[in-house]
């Protein structure tokens, strides 16, 4: 029975925030780890990284951008309601050691995630620089809990409605000239953020580690559709990742890879309203 | 005489005539088939009439005989002669005989019948028994019409009827040392249920396969009879084989359908827990057998939906799911707990199971795809069977948008490999409305491993076969998205270490195929996620794991596994097999140290 025990709505409804019942996945879940979750029985199986989790109450958060039919059936349910089939936590966990300074660049949902991976590199003892893009200052999610996480922030939007005006490229940059002690960037966010980010660090030759979202069916290396080419070898995200060395990613090809079924998502949507 | 109705099945097919005026005896009675005497009965004319198909009580009479009794006298409806022979007696009760006139391998034969009610004598020798067996042709299998299946996911053969299951089941020689059972991985008893079905107990046929075997409805739809029971079949030799598959399916579908399957009771309860990882062919079978000798058995599945292969990998017009979701509730009604979406070795890690249960049992089976590491593989609409098949019967994309996941769309699909999943990939993208699929292998007809009545389907359907090709590369369009494979032609060399011909590619033969969809089904490897968590496993070079083959137990203790994952890609009746030894291995242990 997996429950959803509290809902609540960010960034103006486009973005919902779930925390299900679910004690098993709850006890063992670690920042960077997945679950998948089907809603209904004709409903398709939608990988979601879990956000948070409290394993005393038994419950794992997670934070979804509405974007198709599915997510939007996942918005209608209310306080109570239950989730079909929740899976997890799969793929494997991020490497969450203390090594001195890291620097943790969110964008849109995926602030979602970094919460989590931020949460335990804070944990871990490290010193932890939280950089957080969206948008527009509607669209920004959690920036309470990651400043509370955070050693230093710096928030960007992209029409400067809230914090600085521009892309988290912007601070990272300077960062990285400033700063000399800067051991891991951690990138998780949309694959052309997660790109850009990378092909700067790449210059500065610092280690960075992006979370990537392909489509995905079975989440425990079954189906093969996940799969992303890093450093010219196919690997499958959901056993080998979701966490790699983004420097090694081919994020052009995961972006075509992720757009195939656009038009049957819009259709499937459209079926949905009519 | 009258149970000997059930021999005469065949010979009314046979034909019987009178031995006086060659009279006919068989009638066809508003589309029944009977054949029609006269008799004298406790002094009184009757009339007879002994139905071909059905058993003795659906011998038509004027007058109801009591069993064991003698007919006074039996006549030709037309010459009104005595059948009788007087100088012979039934070699079994000594009562007196008939002599009726057969029609068998071009000529004509007398065939004795015992007067007696109840007595199965018939005086045929046994040579000529089996010669006249040998005469009716295996009994085809109905079928869906092929323009009309492939519009539809209904499964494809209608099965046998009770006619023609005991017309076949009448082919069997009932050999003393049969050597079919030997071809069966779990040692069906093939001569003793194919008897029973022959005698019109079909319940009990089916009781007698379920000691061996507990999924005789799937093992007759999917299993490789060809080369199995039906290979080593001695009516193999000169003619074609008893369809022992058609067989088991038809008794385990009426068994199914005339409600007849009994929960067993389980009188002892241990107390003893076992837990089996995957929920397919050989995870059920454990379960099965370990659960009536009284264990408390839980089955973890990492997926949604109980079964494995079965439900995510053969498509629901060759195993239709509602025959595996029977299977399963059967075994959930005897006591099996099933825990769905539990990922063994993430969810729950092998050492925290073996804290709670006596011992485990992994038939996880080869669940990662392999792809063949041809330049393009990484662009849109190229899949691994795996997942165009779990997409289509897992997620039941073809009934997309009313199922959420998308289904993968293209006219021109071309399918990768010769096995049974690509006869499936291939089956069902014709029936979600691709125009055009080609089936590419790289060696010969002859080496296609697939069942050779899925090859057979798929070539009714319109599957086209480019036999002696394989890809180069594929070829996308700026879009990512496939658009062509380029293929080279091959011929056969000297045999490889299988003892198969080796494809050898002929250089300079490249040519490209325009397709949408490209779909690799040339096999699948272990995967890798329980032992991440589990390293103590010891496994092979391919990734399977290492087992005692007398017990299948592997390098940890208590810990024991069977199917794909031991063996790599097999067939489901195998892994039952291996699940059997597991759970007798168990059983025995456990019982040692209790």
């Amino acid at each position: 029975m997996y429950q959803i025990i509290r809902k609540q709505l960010l960034a103006k409804g486009s973005i919902v925030r779930f925390d299900i019942n679910a004690p098993r996945i709850a006890a063992k879940v670690k920042a960077g780890q997945f679950v998948i979750i089907r809603v209904n029985e004709t409903g398709e199986r939608i990988p979601l990284t879990v956000a948070d989790k409290d394993a005393f109450s038994g419950t794992i958060t997670i934070i979804f951008q509405v974007v198709g039919k599915s997510t939007a059936l996942m918005r209608s349910l209310k306080e109570g309601d239950i989730i079909k089939d929740v899976v997890g936590p799969l793929g494997k966990p991020a490497d969450a050691e203390k090594i001195g300074t890291v620097v943790m660049v969110g964008g849109g949902t995926g602030i979602a995630i970094l919460h989590h991976v931020a949460k335990a590199f804070k944990e871990a003892g490290n010193h932890v620089i939280g950089i957080l893009g969206a948008k527009d200052k509607d669209l920004l999610i959690l920036t309470n809990e990651m400043s509370a996480i955070c050693d230093e922030i710096v928030i960007t939007t992209d029409d400067g409605s809230f914090g600085e005006r521009g892309f988290v490229t912007q601070p990272l940059k300077k960062y990285l000239d400033e700063r000399y002690d800067i051991k891991l960037v951690y990138a998780i966010g949309p694959i052309i953020m997660m790109k850009n980010v990378c092909s700067l660090t790449k210059k500065y030759n610092i280690l960075t580690m992006v979370s990537l979202n392909p489509v995905m069916i079975d989440g425990t290396g079954m189906c093969g559709g996940c799969r992303v080419t890093v450093d010219n070898k196919t690997q499958f995200c959901c056993v080998d990742g979701p966490d790699f060395n983004g420097h090694l990613v081919d994020f052009d090809e995961l972006e075509k890879r992720n757009s195939i079924y656009l038009k049957d998502e819009k259709d499937s949507l459209l079926a949905s309203i009519r | 005489m009258f149970e000997d109705v059930k021999y005469l099945k065949f010979k009314s097919y046979l034909n019987t005539y009178c031995p006086h005026c060659r009279n006919t005896f068989n009638v066809e009675v508003k589309d029944r088939k009977y054949i029609q005497f006269k008799a004298i009965y406790q002094g009184d004319d009757i009339d007879l009439k002994l139905s071909p198909y059905l058993d003795v009580f659906d011998v038509e009479s004027t007058k109801p005989i009591t069993k064991d009794d003698l007919l006074d006298d039996l006549l030709c409806p037309r010459c009104k002669k005595s059948l009788i022979v007087p100088d012979k007696q039934c070699g079994e009760c000594g009562s007196s005989v008939a002599e009726v006139t057969i029609a068998a391998f071009s000529r004509l034969l007398p065939f004795y019948m015992c007067m007696k009610h109840g007595c199965t004598w018939h005086g045929l020798t046994k040579a000529d028994e089996n010669k006249i067996k040998l005469k009716i042709p295996r009994q085809e299998m109905p079928e869906q019409d092929m323009k009309l299946r492939i519009a539809n996911h209904g499964e494809v053969p209608y099965g046998y009827t009770t006619e023609l299951a005991q017309l076949e089941a009448g082919r069997c020689l009932q050999c003393k040392e049969p050597k079919c059972v030997n071809g069966c991985p779990v040692n069906v008893d093939i001569p003793g249920f194919i008897k029973l079905v022959r005698e019109d107990d079909i319940d009990g046929a089916a009781k007698r396969i379920k000691e061996r075997n507990i999924l005789p409805a799937i093992c007759g739809r999917v299993c490789p009879q060809e080369s199995q029971c039906e290979a080593l079949c001695i009516l193999g030799i000169k003619d074609r084989p008893v369809a022992v598959g058609n067989l088991e399916r038809f008794v385990a579908d009426f068994e199914r359908k005339m409600d007849l399957v009994k929960v067993p009771a389980i009188s002892t309860r241990l107390n003893r827990k076992i837990a089996v990882v995957g929920s397919g062919p050989s995870g059920l079978t454990v379960a099965a057998d370990l659960i009536q000798l009284g264990y408390s058995v839980t089955i973890f599945e990492a997926l949604h939906e109980a079964g494995g292969v079965l439900v995510y990998g053969i498509p629901e017009f060759r195993l239709p799911k509602t025959i595996v979701n029977f299977e399963i509730d059967f075994l959930k009604q005897m006591g099996v707990r099933v825990e769905m979406n539990t990922v063994i070795g993430r969810t729950i890690e092998m050492d925290e199971l073996l804290q709670n249960f006596d011992a485990v049992f992994i038939g996880v089976g080869a669940g990662l795809p392999v792809f063949m590491n041809l330049p393009g593989e990484t662009l849109g609409n190229v899949f691994s069977a795996n997942e165009y098949l779990t997409r289509m019967n897992l997620m039941k994309a073809y009934k997309f948008p009313e199922y959420d996941t998308p289904k993968p769309r293209g006219n021109r699909v071309v399918v990768f490999g010769g096995g049974n999943v690509a006869m499936d990939s291939a089956r069902t993208a014709i029936r979600t409305g691709s125009n055009e699929v080609m089936i590419v292998y790289r060696r010969s007809r002859q080496e296609l491993p697939a069942r050779h009545e899925e090859v057979r389907h798929a070539e009714e359907e319109g599957v086209k076969f480019m036999l002696l090709t394989n890809p180069v590369r594929y070829l996308g369009n700026d879009q990512g998205v496939l658009k062509g494979v380029e293929c080279i032609r091959m011929q056969l060399g000297e045999p490889d270490s299988s003892g198969r011909r080796r494809p050898v590619p002929i250089e300079g033969s490249n040519f490209v195929i325009d397709c949408d969809i490209a779909v690799v089904a040339i096999g699948n490897t272990s995967n890798p996620i329980l032992f991440q968590t589990a390293s103590d496993i010891k496994r092979n070079k391919w990734g399977n794991v290492e087992v005692n083959p007398e017990t299948n137990e592997t390098s940890k203790e208590n810990v024991y596994a069977g199917g794909d994952i031991v063996t790599g890609s097999a067939t489901v009746i195998q892994a039952m097999g291996a699940g059997r030894i597991a759970a007798n291995a168990i059983h025995k242990k456990l019982s040692k140290t209790q």
